[in-house]
């Protein structure tokens, strides 16, 4: 009954978030094209921008709720994947200049001819082709995750030593890219982008496109998210997290499931963090900063994890805050957050999210009460 | 292999050590199919970690434990072990709270573990016939869709049971299934053992001797690790090193 009451709200707050979601694809759209730039309605190119922007932070958090809301696994390092699945999204949009670079290189991306490079690595082959790109977005964070998962779930290890390591490896990573020796254009990583599939990224029409394309993938992630907790997959999910070893005696291979819902995770973090690079027009080894992962942490707590939709509240609302703070009281936004995460930490252990289900249960507490637990 | 003909569970001259204390030394322990066994035996006895090395949980030094005379569980990660079939409940009740009871029985539920599996499964007609048959047995039919964190600690260990049944297990190993409970729950989940058994082979770890008595069946005492004793009740609290070891301190 009570289960089944909260599974009800939090289901609500789903598709009270996609309805958003879906309305958010539509009017941001609208206001931008067919309301003339004069009205106070409109919606500049920069805001719509912005706006994206929160939403692929927002499909980060909720790849993180998945993992850490219902399996118990705290990545510190996930702001990796969504850098991973940016760069393969910022190599194809390289190759998309062409000629167009300021050494009018047709074979070479400018960082490339300063480096006196001769040829194309390797690892770019492919990356012209829009389709491989795209599957490389999925398939590199995706692989990352895998064998990483594979080697420390296998090994066991959980809990604040898989945080560590999983903060390591994102720190790995960015000094990795800040090496001009990658081939992935150090220090300034890659931009000045110009085209995708070859529409001008300025133009109204473009952006539009990525804006409702980021508020699909939102959606189908928040979707496929649901899919996978609703099933028995998410019951088990949701066992480990509560007492591990007691679901390995049940007969579950907890690394199984643990290091599915981590790929599947990944691969969500790289597709917002593909929809990310063309809607900001750069992508750097900046974005693998330790820090990047922990704030995405934060704004799934302050959201409510193991809810879906509070995450993608959280990262919107904070970052909304986050934009707002910084323009307007630049040296205090740091003091704000820290102060966020402590109030809610300590008032509303369940998030933001938490308000709504305490909302809807109010009022309600009639339910007949346990029996006095037994001493033991 | 011979001597461990007509055993659902075999163990030999088992040996575990941690940093030098010995927690069980040449441990040796015949089961048959079918039967109910009562294992005592004072406060760090090894009750706790012979079922760990049966479980799979704690690998042991050396020694031989076989499951139904051929399956070697030595070399077994927990997760194989449950599925040949040998469930375990432990000595705290470790329910899923977060879960309803009808979610924490449906994830006992024998049948397929894997991931993809998981992913698509849907209960049939079958599994929520065994289902309420499970919830009727451990007489939890009302609370199907209370979360467990909500059941009081009594009804909490007779999920605990109807989740090691809903496994469909050989070998139940049952780890003090009384402790903390009332008379009446104590007298309860004496019947709900003596029914279960006869198809299935119980180890029931208890201290309670009323308890013990109410089983009415062999049993062993353990003592620093290995057998003190065996037979029946009667039998062995007759016996005097039993008594030295029980009463003498």
């Amino acid at each position: 009954m009570i289960a089944g009451r909260l599974l009800k709200i939090s289901d609500r707050g789903v598709l009270v978030t996609l309805a958003v979601i879906l309305i958010i694809a539509i009017l941001v759209p609208v206001l931008h094209l067919l309301v003339p730039p004069e009205s106070a309605f409109h919606i500049p190119a920069y805001a719509m921008a912005l706006i994206g922007k929160y939403l692929c932070y927002a499909m980060l958090a909720l790849s993180l709720d998945l993992i850490w809301g219902y399996c118990g696994i705290l990545s510190l390092g996930h702001g990796a994947f969504f850098a991973l699945g940016g760069y393969a999204m910022g190599m194809y949009l390289m190759r998309q200049i062409g000629s167009r670079g300021v050494y009018g290189n047709a074979e070479l991306p400018d960082f490339m001819v300063f480096l006196n490079w001769t040829e194309l690595p390797w690892y770019w082959h492919g990356f012209d082709s829009f389709a491989f790109a795209m599957f490389m977005v999925l398939f590199v964070p995706g692989v990352l995750a895998f064998l990483f998962g594979f080697f420390a779930f296998r090994s066991r290890v959980s809990g604040v030593h898989l945080s560590i390591i999983t903060q390591a490896l994102t720190f790995a990573l960015m000094l990795a890219f800040f090496r001009n020796d990658m081939g992935f254009g150090g220090n300034n990583g890659l931009t000045d982008f110009k085209d995708i599939l070859g529409f001008n990224l300025q133009a109204s029409g473009t952006r539009t496109a990525l804006f409702i394309a980021t508020c699909l993938a939102l959606g189908a992630s928040l979707l496929l998210c649901l899919a996978i907790t609703r099933s028995r997959l998410g019951v088990v999910l949701t066992a480990i997290r509560d007492a591990e070893s007691r679901t390995r005696f049940l007969g579950y291979r907890v690394e199984a499931f643990k290091l599915f819902a981590f790929t599947v995770s990944a691969c969500i973090a790289g597709v917002a963090g593909a929809l990310y690079v063309p809607q900001v027009g750069i992508i750097n080894p900046g974005e693998f900063a330790p820090a990047n992962s922990i704030e995405a942490v934060v704004w799934t707590a302050i959201g409510g994890r193991g809810t879906l939709f509070g995450p993608i509240l959280g990262a919107v609302l904070v970052n909304f805050a986050k934009s707002w703070f910084t323009s307007a009281l630049p040296e205090l936004w740091l003091f704000a957050l820290g102060g966020l995460f402590l109030a809610v930490t300590l008032f509303l252990p369940k998030g933001l999210a938490g308000l709504f289900d305490r909302k809807a249960a109010g009022g309600r507490r009639a339910v007949p009460a346990a029996q006095p637990e037994a001493a033991e | 292999m011979d001597k461990a003909a007509n055993s659902i569970l075999y163990l030999d001259d088992v040996n575990v050590s941690f940093d030098g204390f010995k927690a069980l030394k040449a441990l040796s322990l015949i089961i048959e199919p079918g039967e109910m066994r009562a294992v005592i035996g004072p406060n760090g006895a090894g009750k706790t970690t012979m079922m760990d090395v049966i479980t799979g949980k704690t690998r042991p030094d050396t020694g031989d434990v076989l499951f139904a005379e051929t399956r070697d569980l030595t070399r077994l990660d927990e997760a194989t072990i449950a599925e040949l079939g040998i469930g375990r409940k432990f000595q705290k009740p470790s329910v899923f709270e977060k879960l309803t009871v009808g979610e924490n029985l449906a994830l006992a539920l024998a049948g397929n573990r894997g991931v993809r599996d998981a992913l698509f499964w849907r209960m049939s007609t079958r599994e929520k016939a065994r289902l309420d048959e499970l919830l009727e047995i451990v007489r939890l039919g009302a609370q199907k869709d209370m979360l467990a964190a909500r059941l009081s600690h009594g009804q909490k260990q007779w999920l605990e049971i109807g989740m090691l049944l809903a496994q469909e297990p050989k070998l139940l190993l049952v780890d003090e299934p009384v402790a903390g409970m009332t008379d009446a729950e104590t007298e309860t989940t004496a019947s709900l053992l003596k029914s279960i058994a006869g198809e299935r082979s119980i180890v029931v770890v208890e201290h309670d001797m009323n308890f013990v008595r109410e089983l009415d069946v062999k049993v062993t005492v353990l003592h620093e690790g290995t057998v003190l004793a065996e037979g029946s009740l009667d039998h062995v609290s007759a016996d005097n090193r039993v008594i030295e070891v029980y009463l003498g301190r």
